[in-house]
């Protein structure tokens, strides 16, 4: 459970970090309509966070659907790392 | 064999409404057959080889050979990596097979500039289209997220009739699970009804709207600034808007049929546009028109490469990153529509639209930032700031439709 907290917590602070948004209170918001992840935006989350978590995400998966909300993106993180 | 094909007759796909007639005659069996959630899958493949059959007959039937000969190749590109992506994965085999998918599409692009706009015999109708189809999936395929393909699945596919001749460009996976998985009967009730209307609003794209902007606009405007001469002139502008209309409701309507034929076949195709002129930025804009091709770019060229420049550390300025690959992402889209200078400038004119309209983006960003800080309200945002967001974005779009459509080369060199 901690661990998983982690991951959120690890998360909010990246998206902070690279975009200066803070993003904790609106966790299940389509980041693309929200304005902030673009393609390119979203380019630099995945390699952030690949370097963070030592995961490999393909990037055929990096679509719109999959990661569009910060929950999505927590969630997939959790499930490569377990992959 | 060719004989009896270059008489048999030629019908281009959605060309006149008699086509309707028999595309919808010859759907029946398909239709019936997925309300009681069937597939018969030998009679829709007769029914698109037929289709397929006649658009590449009578005196085009030099272009039914070069498709054949177009598949196989592909074939054996995609079998070929297949085989090679279960033991290895190397950078320079991948990169190979991509260029040996794309060389059919290259040399029929360079041929007409080498002699004299003749075109190449290799070359036939949706030789891109399907080109796209074949590049992303050795993409997936490298990804690892395409494996365990087939020869069937992978023909039907690539040779699915609705969209083969201009898009809109599907994607395999998601092409493969509509397919293999019947739609229940109260969705499907649902694509024939979304399919009808399509039908009936491409009819009133093409056959209408497109038609008489065409006959009562464009054509006149052309001629009065053919007449008139000079490097621009008031028509020109005329033409502008007329063949920036043009386009949209001609394509649209095209998208719409394939969108439809494909429905009643109970294939969701993905749309091609939406209320593209009411786009506030051109970010905007390119989600919003072609979009299947814009998407297939941004997802294939302009991320993947994005992915490669940040993962190697090629510049340290994120914003110069962006800019360099929408350069990449748009040259290479002008580049496609053909090597001309028209179409190259085209491509340059958004890659650079872009570019402001990122800078644009972020300079919002900044100041709102400062001003939440300082307590003070967002910069305003209201029915007035968006009619002028979408009155530039419109006119920027309509003046590269310009530079697209040639005429300006017509203009300057007639």
């Amino acid at each position: 459970m901690t661990e998983d907290m982690n991951v959120q917590a690890e998360v909010i602070a990246i998206i902070d970090d690279l975009f200066m948004e803070d993003v904790s209170d609106m966790m299940d918001e389509d980041l693309f309509d929200a304005g902030v992840l673009d393609s390119m935006a979203v380019v630099e989350l995945v390699v952030a966070l690949e370097n963070k978590f030592a995961i490999k995400v393909p990037v055929s998966e990096m679509g719109r659907d999959d990661w569009n909300t910060a929950d999505k993106i927590v969630e997939g993180v959790k499930e490569l790392r377990n992959a | 064999m060719t004989q009896w094909l270059e008489n048999l007759p030629n019908w281009q796909p959605y060309g006149d409404p008699t086509y309707f007639g028999y595309l919808l005659l010859g759907l029946i069996p398909i239709v019936i057959g997925l309300l009681y959630g069937r597939r018969f899958q030998v009679y829709e493949a007769l029914f698109s080889f037929t289709f397929i059959l006649l658009m590449f007959s009578g005196s085009k039937w030099v272009q039914f050979y070069a498709l054949i000969g177009y598949i196989v190749w592909q074939l054996m590109l995609i079998f070929g990596y297949q085989h090679y992506r279960k033991k290895a994965d190397q950078g320079w085999v991948f990169y190979s097979a991509i260029f040996l998918s794309i060389l059919p599409l290259i040399l029929v692009k360079i041929h007409p500039v080498f002699n004299h706009g003749k075109m190449s015999i290799i070359g036939f109708l949706g030789i891109s289209y399907l080109t796209f189809k074949v590049v992303a999936m050795l993409m997936e395929m490298r990804d690892d997220v395409l494996k365990d393909l087939r020869v069937w699945p992978v023909t039907r596919f690539l040779l699915f009739m609705p969209t083969l001749s201009s898009g809109p460009i599907d994607r395999y996976r998601r092409f493969e699970a509509d397919y293999t998985t019947a739609p229940e009967r109260s969705v499907y009730l649902d694509y024939l009804q979304s399919a009808t209307w399509n039908i009936m609003l491409g009819f009133f794209y093409k056959f209408i709207v497109a038609y008489y902007i065409n006959l009562y606009l464009l054509i006149p405007f052309k001629h009065a600034a053919l007449s008139q001469g000079g490097l621009f002139n008031l028509p020109t502008i005329g033409v502008m808007y007329a063949y920036g209309f043009y386009l949209f409701f001609d394509f649209a309507g095209y998208s719409l049929f394939a969108i439809a034929i494909s429905k009643f076949m109970g294939i969701n195709t993905p749309i091609n546009f939406n209320k593209p002129f009411l786009a506030k930025n051109l970010k905007e804009f390119w989600n919003r028109w072609h979009m299947t091709l814009s998407f297939w770019f941004r997802d294939y060229v302009f991320m993947r490469f994005v992915l490669m420049m940040t993962r190697h550390k090629v510049f340290k300025n994120r914003n110069v990153t962006a800019g360099v690959a929408y350069m990449v992402n748009m040259l290479l889209m002008g580049f496609w529509h053909g090597l001309t200078w028209f179409y190259i400038l085209y491509g340059f004119l958004h890659a650079l639209g872009l570019i402001v309209n990122d800078w644009w983006l972020r300079q919002k960003k900044q100041k709102n930032r400062a001003r939440k800080k300082a307590g003070l309200e967002p910069l305003p945002s209201n029915w007035f700031t968006n009619a002028v967001a979408i009155f530039i974005t419109f006119n920027f779009t309509m003046f590269t439709f310009l530079v697209f459509s040639g005429f300006l080369n017509q203009l300057w060199h007639h």
